[in-house]
């Protein structure tokens, strides 16, 4: 399974029609499969990221805030989204291979280092 | 005896909301508040943002706050670091992405989270959700903001990568452009986007007044100062402040007032007509003119100074003519402006007609243009809206300045038929009239390939389109 996260730094990204990256790996039975490929987008479009998905056949797209429309157009190519996931991007993708990954997720790492101001 | 503020407890490193009680007054505000720490880490949200967000106050403590607003603030650099360096309360327009994946428009106010101490905690960031207003501003006016500014031409492009640019400064601006060309809704978008705002935009237009009646207007009179003034008068500057001026028709500015501005200008103070007492305010000035300001202070009659101070940011308006691939965006969207307003069931202008407006040079440009449809669409009985609908004066029209038609004349026959009439050649020639907007096209394609020398990198540069959009127009129509 090919999963898409945008990402920013070390985190998903806040909105994923402002994401100028993206991390693109294959799963399989849990596992991670060959090296994971960041890549850096040369501008910031939602309808640019939903092209990259179809194009690279990604099965599954976690992502922070998304809008509707590019949800549902998501939903529609037979893509599966997490959205609102806040937090560490790697551990965002551990919990999807777990299955564990629900949409609005707050990840123990979210806050900095689960320490409290 | 003051009390230490060791006493208060703002010293310790307690979070600061635990000293101070304001949690029930914020969840009593109908605006979203979010505290955050230098690490922009969420102290605390309100009520009111747990609704805006979808996020319970919980667990969202310690979280970064842009991943809990999921605002477009971060496209504006780092605005809550620039309210910690500049200790200066910020105003910014933007959006959020809420739970339900809906944007919602939203005004941010960014203030410093100051202990007594001085010491700087964070910031807190007011988020007023605009929606019904954006709402509001698009069923009066059809549009908001610069969307109100239509243009596909390369031109056009240009002005509104400026627009932005413009938008986030703080200085002078000069407009220029011929007389309906949209300076007006240029500086007013300048100003919808900028820091400013929130506080008014006012327009004075320079040409419209005499020099005594307009100082007046401009800085204000205090009661007595001359013959009538029975009371106090604010002045535009005054009314203004924190806002935008907009000095429409500066060019005809009177030359011992371009000195009083200049002053403004620089002090940012002036004296209200028959006052003692400066009055300071802070105003941005957008000026604009159809004259050629550079022709005007080589003539003396318009101070350089001045024209150096105005011309720190200068966007140029084409005219309608050199906009040749908005003529029909702009006609399309009158037409539909009017026929909504009017509540008409005309279906659209016939191939005669659009012939005719084609031809024309419109001197009073997109003003012209708009008056001309809601002129046509007034006038029209049915459903198509043909040459005799147009104003008389179009039928009779002045040649168009372009080099193509600079040297025709129209003249409708009474079978709708256009003939150009060449002044040189007393042989008129039959134009033949375009079936519709793809032939238009066509024409512009070749034209452009002609003009070019069949280099078609050029060409589609020419037109504003990429390579690929020309080769595909290319193919569509046969031109291959």
């Amino acid at each position: 399974m090919k999963i898409l996260i945008t990402i920013q730094k070390d985190e998903v990204a806040p909105r994923f029609d402002l994401t100028s990256e993206i991390l693109i790996t294959e799963t399989q039975e849990g596992k991670i499969t060959g090296e994971p490929r960041i890549i850096l987008l040369p501008g910031t479009s939602g309808e640019d990221i939903c092209g990259l998905a179809i194009k690279e056949n990604v099965a599954l797209l976690i992502c922070g805030g998304i809008e509707d429309t590019h949800y549902q157009y998501l939903k529609w190519k037979k893509i599966k989204v997490v959205d609102g996931v806040i937090g560490p991007h790697e551990q965002a993708l551990h919990s999807a291979m777990t299955n564990d990954l629900r949409p609005g997720a707050i990840l123990p790492g979210a806050s900095i280092h689960g320490e409290k101001p | 005896m003051p009390k230490k503020k060791t006493q208060t407890g703002f010293q310790s490193k307690t979070p600061l909301l635990d000293q101070l009680d304001v949690s029930s007054l914020l969840d009593s505000m109908i605006l979203g508040v979010l505290f955050v720490d230098r690490a922009r880490r969420v102290i605390t949200i309100n009520r009111f943002l747990e609704a805006l967000t979808g996020y319970s106050r919980e667990e969202v403590v310690g979280v970064q706050g842009e991943n809990v607003i999921r605002s477009n603030l971060s496209s504006n650099g780092d605005p809550v670091g620039r309210v910690l360096t500049s200790e200066q309360t910020m105003t910014l327009e933007g959006d959020i992405i809420n739970q339900s994946r809906k944007k919602i428009p939203v005004r941010f106010t960014i203030s410093p989270l100051q202990l007594t101490s001085g010491q700087k905690e964070g910031a807190m960031i007011l988020l007023e959700d605009i929606s019904l207003l954006k709402d509001l501003d698009n069923k009066i006016h059809g549009f908001s903001g610069h969307e109100k500014i239509m243009g596909n031409s390369p031109k056009m492009q240009e002005i509104f990568e400026l627009l932005p640019i413009t938008a986030r400064t703080d200085a002078s601006v000069l407009i220029t452009g011929e007389t309906g060309t949209g300076k007006d809704l240029v500086a007013e978008a300048i100003h919808k986007a900028s820091k400013r705002s929130r506080f008014p935009f006012i327009k004075v237009n320079c040409g419209a007044l005499p020099e005594t009646l307009l100082e007046s207007e401009l800085f204000g009179h205090v009661r007595g100062a001359f013959t009538g003034a029975d009371k106090d008068k604010p002045g535009m500057f005054r009314l203004a402040h924190g806002g935008t001026l907009f000095l429409t028709e500066i060019g005809d500015l009177p030359l011992p007032l371009q000195v009083k501005i200049l002053t403004v200008l620089d002090d940012k103070e002036f004296f209200p007509v028959g006052g003692s007492k400066k009055v300071s305010v802070d105003v941005r000035i957008i000026a604009a003119t159809h004259r050629d300001l550079g022709e005007l202070v080589r003539q003396g009659t318009f101070r350089e100074d001045l024209f150096y101070r105005l011309n720190v940011l200068r966007l140029h308006l084409p005219p309608l003519r050199e906009r040749e691939d908005d003529f029909h965006l702009l006609l399309d969207h009158f037409f539909r402006e009017f026929r909504a307003n009017l509540k008409k069931k005309t279906k659209g202008f016939n191939a005669a007609c659009l012939k005719l407006l084609s031809s024309y040079s419109f001197p009073g440009n997109i003003r012209e243009l708009r008056n001309i449809v809601e002129y046509a669409v007034n006038v029209c009985p049915d459903e198509t809206i043909r040459p005799e609908h147009l104003p008389k004066t179009l039928l009779s029209m002045e040649p168009a300045p372009s080099p193509s038609a600079a040297s025709t004349r129209a003249t409708l026959r009474e079978n709708g038929e256009i003939v150009m009439d060449t002044p040189a050649n007393t042989a008129a020639f039959t134009m033949p009239v375009p079936v519709g907007w793809g032939e238009v096209e066509k024409d512009m394609i070749l034209k452009a390939l002609t003009k070019t020398g069949g280099n078609r990198s050029r060409a589609a540069e020419l037109l504003g389109w990429s390579r690929s959009k020309l080769w595909r127009k290319i193919k569509h129509h046969d031109l291959a």
